[in-house]
This record gives structure tokens, C-alpha cells and sequence, in this order.
């Protein structure tokens, strides 16, 4: 029933060989056209036979992204029974990101979560016995793809984006008044407010959109936690792992954190870093709310980097923390082996079978076989990266660029000496766009604000 | 004693904007119908301002045209002033506005109801609907009288409950001082339905020869008239006008208000209904928008035969003194003399969304209800909601498939949709932005859009319906040429040009590009288009829209067709939405309140999210294979 055309990255979003973004949809041919180039540069995937493999290039208008291989797949014959091209490319992050995106500009939208899943079904793909497992697969995938695209946004970004509707709707609002008790209020030369107006706010997206495009917008990469019961040495740790690693810190102003959090690159893997307060039992209020934020970090985390204290005896912190950690992705590091040892390895091994490194953070010792254990990890599949903000990214770029499209458009129609309702439309549709990113719809917004604002009524 | 025992087909409760079309559309289809009324010279009444139409609300009135009602009619037959809002800005937002003879409205609206057959006029005030078993059967009156019927229509307007206030006067009437009707909301809680208390307000009308209008601005009608009917003929219309007059509010007005705000029953607390935001009183205007130094005050004539001036503008319920001081502040009304005080008036009406898009009621078979009674306010979204329930309380007695226009289609499919699926907290009005396809919905092709709706229901003549197929034609034809036509860069054509405004050609190019530029039109290239076809004005103004503005009505109809997937997706009656165990707990309790009919209209219940729509999809494709399946091995 739905017949527009979605892209979506269809694997997993690590450095693998290889990577493959499908497209499904009437429109997905008309897509693959725009895009693909084979190597003689006479071939049209659109003229070609169904579940045929072609070998060639994508652009990027002139720009060549990736040497692609592209599986051409008619309807009904397909898994969401739609026309289907998937593109097999190369496996690095950056090029299916970037692949994606192309397939975007062109003429597709963002897969909503589980939707290729939900297609086949409705289109009669998948037979009855699975349906249960359709719906679970749409539910778990949204219920993760609500939280990324909303908790996680930084409060900087929201607070901007929020500023921007609220000028768009205001404008809106202001001509909607106009046209709705044109005896009251009026609207000449407004055009020339709102064209300045809109230029400002354009200026605003494309910073919005630099930034996405430096990943700004969620932190992409492994989310890491150090934690340790006080004075076990995590900051200092951090310390050098910043230090040494040319790490790339980000520092975003509008997030009040009681947390500090860093993100470095490890040969070429991106972590994000929390360092946390120190976890011990404490009955101090303000420090309570640090240890509670901790544990709740711990949870969310896909990496845990647990510093233990050789110098000084397992005590009742470090057993709460042991408990917590219980069947999670875990480094054990053994820090300050430059001073006398009162906890060993073997002891640590009673409750762990993860990998244990000794390691003095004032001596720089042990941190090279840290970061070859985290590249173990991340190539044998034990740690992944979140590939929902990397998709919920792609998708707030798709937004931003269609709310710019959108206002473009406005300016267009400034151009053409359009009567005033017509700069409505796209007005309201950058408005869309743009709540689409921060979870907020359109509803009554419109209506409200021109009565707010505007004395208009008989 | 015995009573009165009638039997019709249909009851339609009160004969106003909505009533009257309701009740006319009954009759019209055959239906033995009678229209109750707590007073027969009431009838059509126009309690508040003087006009017809208005931005969105023009709409509206030319879409009960096209379906075969009556408000378009009657205006044109007796309106005193005409003027095509917004003629400088697109063809979307035109939009007429008549004002009226408001005597002559409610005569000539009388006259017709009167000369419908099938149809009753009754003076009585309706006390109850006699139900059995979730089924409505007829009305009983406040005499006892019973009237049997198949299906009854509730447009009870601002009578139910009502009570007029004004400072500390606190009458119990309805609007105009006529007599309320104070029994029929208990006989609906009776029947579990859910009543809402709105208030609304009026002016004072003064008296036109205590005015001075040499202080005001003179606001005259348009030079050429445009009827509002498809039917009538523009040239009947062209008649001399009334004027209206345009006058100020001053910092002295707002401070008589100020000091006696505390007097105000709507400040003071007295009144507890919801009011209008987009039809504010004065003194909410002066509060709410303290920085404003002076609001417009329109003044505009009742009528022909009265000397009754309405004070646009200045709607208010402080007490009769102060009212005085008021209106005297302003420029031209410093001697005015008040013919009737202005007042706010509060009345029962129900939350409409325990309707259904036909205007049925969900939970009592054969009870439809339309205008106030809504929770909507104007005469123009009552009577388009008195057709849609006239219409469809009669398909359902003839056992034919019900009538509900879609967003896409019509500003009346706008309102119903916007009535029945939105939390709705104030009169609603029509406005033109509520339209998401304001571009496809515009007042010009009306006629094109729902004539044949119209003529399916029964209430178009053959003949008229044939004339819009006709004229689709002429539009796709013309179009269609005038797209494939080229014009040279020759002396002629730049000439022509020139005369415009318009920059000369480098080449050639099509008269479909030239009516593009802001400054040309389809009208004015007629000189260089010597092939073009005599066509009628209405067929030339579609060609010059459609080419004109191409581009956005393409988008558009796009938008529509999307629109369309989910809105044709029906939701069965019975639906159980418990059985569907993934809907998260609020989506599930709004969509079992609301009901909706389709996947579109479920997805516009606010507190149902994408996901719970695409749960639903899954759910109902899932419960149809299962049909399938149990269905052929019953076969077996």
C-alpha cells in the first residue's frame, strides 16, 4: 500500500568486507539511474534483466563515492515484493553513510524502522506463522529508534532546532492571519522581511548540516564507561588515553553533565568515554545522584572499562561494582602496577573470565594492550557500534537538507512574485521536516500561534 | 387525554443554518420529513453578523452548492453588499463574502422550506429522544407529543441550556431573547452521550441614524459581482450595494474597559463555557493584546428594512453602562444609541467526537447531528454540516452507501474530519490553513470537485451534472493546447509583451511558459493566441489556474494520492483493538474511543504514533489471511 521508495543500510554498520544498501520502492530504479555509471557508461540498469548483477560506479553527481556491484531485482519476485536494487559496496562506515545519503538525495526516504520487514508482509511475502515476529521486529526497532532519535539529542541541538520552527511557524502564522482577515491585517511587502528572514534561517540549517556531517549530531561509535571506586585512578587513565591518541574532544556547550565524556580513536575505532564518579556506597545525597547516574551508564554501555586499584585491598565498593558488571563487555585493567600489590590478577579472575591488563596510568605502561584487546573485540564482533544512531543520523541529515529543499523553495516562490499563500506550503513542510528530528509533530501548532499572536476575528 | 402520535422519516430538531439544509436535503430525496423550531419566525435566523462567506467559509458555501444545498441560493437572492476577499493573493484563498438582508435571509429561506414537498414545519420545542436499544425512534415535544421517525437530526444550535449575560444580567434565553430549550441535554446524558458548555458573543446593533458616518471610512462592494450559486446567473446580481464603515477603537475605549473589566462575567467568573479565540470580545482583545493602541471596528447594515447597525469588532458582555461608554468612545459613535445590548451567550453542544464521519452518532443508530450542536460556530459550518447529515440520515433510511468527503476533496471533509478526530475545546472554525490541500480546494472549483457527489446522492439534476462533465472536458482540452501551442519571438508577440510589462523573448517558447511570468495571464495573451477556442469565463479561469500554478498543483495532487492509500484503508466496524497486544496503552484507549473508519483518520488521533499504526496494518493483514484460511476450509 505504500508505493513510495525507501533506502536503508541493510547490514551491519562495522568495518566488514562489505557493505550493502538496499532500495525499495516504484521509484527504485529511477534512483539507481540517477546514480549508477558502469564502466563503459552505456548501461541503464532500468533497461536490464530482473536478478541481474552489474558492476560498476556510483556518483555523486560528478564525484565517484564507491565501485559498487548492483543486484537489480524486479517486483513481485523480491522480499517486499516492490522493485529492489541492492548496492554491495565497499564495508567502511563512511562510505555506506555516504552511499545512503546519495540514494536520499535522489529521490528515496529513510526506511522507517522494521519497514522492508513490514512490506513483505503486507505485500504477502512473509506467510502468517511470522507475523508475530514482524510485529516484534517493527516494535523493538522503533521502541530503540525513538529513544536514539530523542534522548539522545543533545540539548544544544534541539534547543536550535526549536528556535527555528518557532521562527518558521511565527512566519507562517503571520501570513495565515493575513490571508484569513486580509481586512485586518496586511501583508504588503512582506515578501522582502521573509526572504531576509528565511536567509538567516538557511544560514542556520547549513550549519545544522556541517556539523551532521562531522557526526555531531548523535555520537557515533562504541559507548564506553570506565568505571572504579574513587581514587582507583579512571581520570588519570582517561587522561592518557586522550593524551596519546590525539583525541578528538567534543565539546558541546548546552549539556549540563555531571559526567565527563570524551571520545577518542583507537586505531581507527571511534569510543565514546564516560568517565564516571567513583562508585561506593554512600549515603551523601549529592554524591548518591553521581553514583546512581553511573550505574545507569553502565547499563546503556556497550563497553565497560573497570579499573581496580592493585594498590589497595577488593573491598565493598569494588564487590557492588562486580555485581553490576555481571555478563557484560568487559576490560578489567589492574592500574597502578608501578606500586606495591595488594589485589592480583587471580584474585580479580574469581569473578571474572574477561581480559585482565595490568596497567599504570602514571607510567603509561599497559595502555598498547589495551587498545590491541579493544580492536580484538570490535573485529571479532564482540563489540559493535550502535547502528541506529548512525541511521538516526542519516536520518536528520535527510531532514535537515529537505527542510533547506523546502525553504528554498520559499525563496523560489519569493522570486517568482508568488501571491503570499503559496509560501506557505513549503514553509510548513520545512516545519515538518524539521519537528521530524526532535520528535515533535505539526498538529494544532499553526492554529494556536496565529491566535496567540495575531488579533485577528470579528 | 390522548397526545399526538406522529410518524415521518426524519426529525430534524431546530431550523437553523444546519437545519434547514438537513431538513431540505431530506425532503428533497423523498423523505417524509419535519423540522421542529421554538419559533417558526426564526427561521435561518442570523443571530450575529450580517454576512455569508468570508476566507474558508466563501468555501464552504460553494461546496453546499455544489452538493445541492441552499445557503448559496438564498444569498444570492437577498444579500445588499458583495466583495471577493484576498483578490490579490492565490486563487486558493478568494474568497466571497456577501452581506446579508438578514430578514430577507430568513423570509426567503422560509419560502423555500415551505414550498418543499415531503416537508413539515413544527413550532414545538423537542424535550427528548425515545431510544431503544442504542436506536433512536423518534422525539417527544414538551407537550407530550411523540413523533416516531427512522432517523432524527439534532441542530439545536446555542439553544440548549442557554443563557444570555451581560455584566450582571443573566437572562435564561436563547439567542435574541428567544426561549431556550432547557430539557433535551438531560434526555441525551440519559443516553450516555457527553455534553461540552461553549459560550460565544455578539455586538450591540445601534441605530444607524445616531451615527455619524462622516467620521468613518467607507467600505464599498465589489464593482463586478460574483453570485455565490453555480446556478445563478452572475448577471441577476448586479445590483446596488449597501456600504459598510470602517472605524477605530481608541486608548480611551480600551481604558473604559479596563477600569470595568471587574464587571465583566467572563473576568469575573460567571461564565464557564469556552470561548472563541478567533472571535474574541473587546475586552479580551484589549487584554491580550495590551500593545495594540486601537482595533478596527466595522460597522454593517442589518438589513434593507431596519436601521439596526452592527458593531463588528466590538463583541462584549460588560454591563449595558459601560457598554454605553464604550461604544460612544469611538469616532462616528458618539451619540450611538443601542437598538439591542451586545451579549455572550453559553449553551450545551457535545463533544463531537462521538460521532462518526457521517455524522452519526457511534453509540445510538440513526441519531445525527450537525452545526452548533458540534461544538462548531458559523452559519456556513453548520449548514455544511446539516447537508452532510441530511444526506446521509437519508442514505442510510434508503439503504444507499453513506456520503463522507476526505480532506482531499472538500473544506466540508476538512471540518467534519477536524470535528470528529481532533480534541476540540473551543468553537471550531473554518480557517483556510486547517486545508493541508488548500491549493486543490478552492472556491472557483467547487462545482468540478462534489457536483457529482451531488448528483449520486440525488440532489443535482441530470442536467447539471452533465454540464460539469462537459466542462472537465473544455478544462482538459484547453489545457492540453494551450500547452503544445508555441509562440515565436516575432513583432507581434513582443509587442504584446511590452505592453505588459513583460520581457521580450529570445526564442520561442509556449503560451503554457509566457502565462507562467507573475505579470501575464491566460486572459491577457488572448491577442497572440489566435486558434484559442470561445469558451466559456469559468472553463478559461480553470485553464489559467491550472497552467498558472502547474507546478504546486502537481505537488499537491501527489500529496493527495499518499493521503489516499491510508484513507481508503478501512478500519472494520467492530474492530478489537485489545486483541492486538503490541499497541502501546494510550494509542489503544484513543482509538477505542474514537472509533475511526480508516488507517487514515487513526492516524491523525493525537496519541497514535506511526508505530501504532503500522501494528495495525500488520494486525489486520494477519486477521484477513486468517480469514482466508478458516473461509476455504468452511468451504470444504
Amino acid at each position: 500500500m505504500n508505493t513510495d521508495t525507501i533506502a536503508a543500510i541493510a547490514t551491519a554498520m562495522s568495518p566488514s568486507g562489505i557493505g550493502i544498501i538496499r532500495i525499495s520502492g516504484e521509484e527504485a530504479f529511477s534512483v539507481i539511474d540517477k546514480i549508477y555509471r558502469a564502466k563503459n557508461g552505456k548501461k541503464v540498469l532500468s533497461d536490464q534483466g530482473s536478478h541481474t548483477v552489474h558492476y560498476g560506479f556510483l556518483y555523486d553527481g560528478d564525484e565517484i563515492i564507491d565501485e559498487v556491484m548492483v543486484l537489480i531485482m524486479r517486483a513481485p519476485n523480491t522480499y517486499t515484493r516492490e522493485d529492489t536494487i541492492e548496492i554491495d559496496c565497499h564495508g567502511g562506515v563512511l562510505v555506506m553513510k555516504r552511499i545512503l545519503e546519495t540514494v536520499l538525495k535522489n529521490g528515496a526516504r529513510p526506511a522507517e524502522p522494521g519497514e522492508f520487514t513490514k512490506r513483505a508482509f503486507l505485500n504477502g511475502r512473509i506467510d502468517l506463522s511470522q507475523a508475530e515476529s514482524v510485529i516484534d521486529i517493527i516494535q523493538s526497532k522503533n521502541d530503540f529508534a525513538l529513544k536514539s532519535s530523542i534522548d539522545q539529542l543533545r540539548g544544544a541541538l534541539k534547543e536550535k532546532i526549536k528556535n527555528i520552527r518557532a521562527k518558521i511557524i511565527h512566519e507562517l502564522a503571520f501570513i495565515e492571519s493575513a490571508l484569513d482577515d486580509p481586512e485586518h491585517i496586511s501583508i504588503d511587502g512582506y515578501d522582502k522581511r521573509l526572504k531576509d528572514e528565511i536567509e538567516d534561517i538557511l544560514d542556520e540549517i547549513e550549519k545544522l548540516i556541517v556539523s551532521s556531517e562531522n557526526g555531531c549530531i548523535l555520537k557515533e561509535g562504541i559507548s564506553t564507561v570506565i568505571v572504579g571506586k574513587p581514587n582507583a585512578g579512571k581520570s588519570s587513565l582517561l587522561n592518557v588515553l586522550v593524551g596519546q591518541e590525539r583525541a578528538i574532544v567534543t565539546d558541546i556547550a548546552g549539556t549540563t553533565r555531571d559526567i565527563l565524556e570524551e571520545q577518542i580513536n583507537l586505531n581507527g575505532i571511534t569510543l565514546n568515554i564516560v568517565d564516571t564518579a567513583g562508585i561506593r556506597d554512600t549515603d551523601d545525597v549529592v554524591e548518591k545522584i553521581g553514583v546512581d547516574k553511573a550505574k545507569a551508564c553502565v547499563d546503556k554501555a556497550d563497553l565497560i572499562i573497570y579499573v581496580v586499584d592493585s594498590s589497595t585491598n577488593l573491598d565493598i565498593n569494588d564487590m557492588n561494582i562486580i555485581e553490576m558488571l555481571e555478563q557484560r563487555n568487559v576490560i578489567i585493567l589492574l592500574n597502578k602496577s608501578d606500586l606495591p600489590k595488594r589485589t592480583t590478577e587471580k584474585e580479580i579472575r574469581n569473578y571474572f573470565s574477561n581480559k585482565i591488563i595490568s596497567v599504570s596510568a602514571k607510567d603509561r605502561t599497559g595502555i598498547e594492550e589495551l587498545e590491541e584487546t579493544v580492536k580484538e573485540m570490535f573485529f571479532q564482533g564482540e563489540l559493535k557500534f550502535n547502528d541506529e544512531v548512525f541511521i538516526t543520523n542519516i536520518r536528520h541529515k535527510n531532514a535537515l537538507l529537505c527542510a533547506k529543499n523546502s525553504l528554498e523553495m520559499v525563496m523560489q516562490s519569493i522570486l517568482d512574485k508568488m501571491p503570499e499563500d503559496f509560501y506557505s506550503i513549503d514553509l510548513m513542510s520545512a516545519y515538518e521536516e524539521l519537528g521530524g528530528i526532535i520528535g515533535e509533530s505539526v498538529d494544532d501548532d499553526l492554529v494556536h500561534e496565529i491566535f496567540s499572536k495575531f488579533c485577528i476575528g470579528k | 387525554m390522548s397526545v399526538i402520535e406522529e410518524k415521518y422519516d426524519v426529525c430534524v430538531v431546530g431550523a437553523g443554518h444546519a437545519g434547514c439544509e438537513a431538513a431540505l436535503a431530506c425532503a428533497r430525496l423523498g423523505l417524509d420529513t419535519i423540522i421542529f423550531t421554538v419559533s417558526v419566525d426564526s427561521i435561518a435566523m442570523m443571530p450575529c453578523n450580517p454576512n455569508i462567506g468570508g476566507s474558508s467559509k466563501g468555501h464552504l458555501v460553494r461546496e453546499i452548492d455544489a452538493l445541492g444545498g441552499e445557503m448559496g441560493k438564498n444569498i444570492d437572492k437577498t444579500f445588499i453588499q458583495s466583495k471577493m476577499l484576498n483578490k490579490s493573493k492565490g486563487p486558493a484563498v478568494h474568497s466571497l463574502r456577501a452581506q446579508a438582508d438578514k430578514v430577507a435571509y430568513s423570509m426567503e429561506m422560509r419560502k423555500t422550506l415551505q414550498s418543499t414537498d415531503h416537508l413539515t414545519i413544527r413550532q414545538a420545542e423537542v424535550s427528548e429522544i425515545m431510544t431503544d436499544r442504542q436506536m433512536v425512534i423518534g422525539v417527544k415535544t414538551f407537550s407530550g407529543a411523540k413523533y416516531f421517525a427512522k432517523a432524527v437530526i439534532l441542530c439545536t444550535g446555542t439553544y440548549l441550556g442557554a443563557r444570555c449575560l451581560y455584566g450582571e444580567v443573566i437572562n435564561y434565553t436563547g439567542p435574541n431573547g428567544l426561549q431556550p430549550a432547557n430539557y433535551l441535554t438531560d434526555s441525551l446524558r440519559d443516553n450516555n452521550v457527553e455534553i461540552f458548555r461553549f459560550k460565544t458573543g455578539t455586538p450591540a446593533r445601534i441605530d444607524k441614524r445616531s451615527i455619524d458616518f462622516t467620521k468613518m471610512q467607507e467600505q464599498l462592494g465589489d464593482e463586478k459581482i460574483v453570485p455565490f450559486s453555480f446556478t445563478t446567473n452572475p448577471d441577476d446580481v448586479q445590483i446596488e450595494q449597501a456600504s459598510c464603515w470602517l472605524t477605530y477603537t481608541n486608548e480611551k475605549t480600551h481604558e473604559i474597559i479596563r477600569e470595568n473589566l471587574d464587571r465583566s462575567p467572563i473576568y469575573a467568573g460567571i461564565i464557564e463555557g469556552t470561548g472563541p479565540r478567533y472571535c474574541p470580545s473587546i475586552e479580551d482583545k484589549v487584554v491580550k493584546f495590551s500593545d495594540k493602541d486601537r482595533h478596527q471596528v466595522f460597522i454593517e447594515p442589518e438589513g434593507i428594512h431596519t436601521n439596526e447597525m452592527y458593531i463588528g469588532g466590538m463583541s462584549s458582555s460588560l454591563p449595558e453602562d459601560v457598554q454605553y461608554k464604550m461604544y460612544r468612545s469611538v469616532p462616528g459613535l458618539e451619540n450611538a444609541e443601542i437598538v439591542r445590548n451586545a451579549y455572550a451567550i453559553e449553551y450545551d453542544c457535545i463533544n463531537p467526537n462521538q460521532l462518526l464521519p457521517t455524522l452519526e452518532f457511534k453509540n445510538l443508530k440513526g441519531l445525527f447531528s450537525a452545526g452548533q450542536f458540534n461544538g462548531s460556530s458559523g452559519y456556513e459550518e453548520a449548514a455544511a454540516q446539516g447537508i452532510i447529515a441530511g444526506i446521509n440520515a437519508s442514505m442510510s433510511i434508503l439503504g444507499k452507501s453513506q456520503l463522507v468527503l476526505d480532506r482531499s476533496e472538500a473544506y466540508i471533509g476538512v471540518l467534519i474530519d477536524d470535528l470528529v478526530t481532533k480534541e476540540n475545546h473551543e468553537p471550531y472554525r473554518m480557517m483556510t490553513s486547517r486545508a493541508e490541500y488548500r491549493l486543490l480546494l478552492r472556491q472557483d472549483n467547487a462545482d468540478l470537485r462534489l457536483t457529482k457527489y451531488g448528483y449520486q446522492v440525488g440532489l443535482i439534476s441530470r442536467e447539471r451534472y452533465e454540464w460539469i462533465l462537459k466542462k472537465e472536458k473544455l478544462i482538459q482540452d484547453e489545457i492540453l493546447r494551450v500547452n503544445s501551442v508555441t509562440v515565436g519571438a516575432n513583432k507581434d508577440v513582443q509587442e504584446v509583451l511590452e505592453s505588459f510589462g513583460s520581457v521580450p523573448l529570445n526564442t520561442g517558447t509556449t503560451l503554457a511558459e509566457l502565462i507562467r511570468r507573475p505579470e501575464l495571464s491566460y486572459e491577457n495573451l488572448g491577442k497572440i493566441d489566435p486558434d484559442r477556442p470561445k469558451l466559456p469565463a469559468e472553463v478559461c479561469e480553470q485553464v489559467g489556474i491550472h497552467i498558472k500554478y502547474d507546478g504546486y498543483i502537481k505537488r499537491q495532487i501527489k500529496q493527495v494520492e499518499h493521503f489516499k492509500k491510508l484513507e481508503e484503508k478501512k478500519i472494520p466496524e467492530n474492530f478489537d483493538y485489545d486483541e492486538v497486544d503490541s499497541l502501546r496503552i494510550e494509542a489503544r484507549q484513543k482509538l477505542k474511543q474514537y472509533r475511526p473508519i480508516s488507517i487514515g483518520q487513526a492516524s491523525r488521533i493525537s496519541g497514535v504514533s506511526p508505530a501504532d499504526i503500522s501494528m495495525l496494518l500488520v494486525y489486520m493483514e494477519q486477521q484477513k489471511r486468517k480469514g482466508k484460511v478458516e473461509g476455504k476450509n468452511h468451504g470444504v
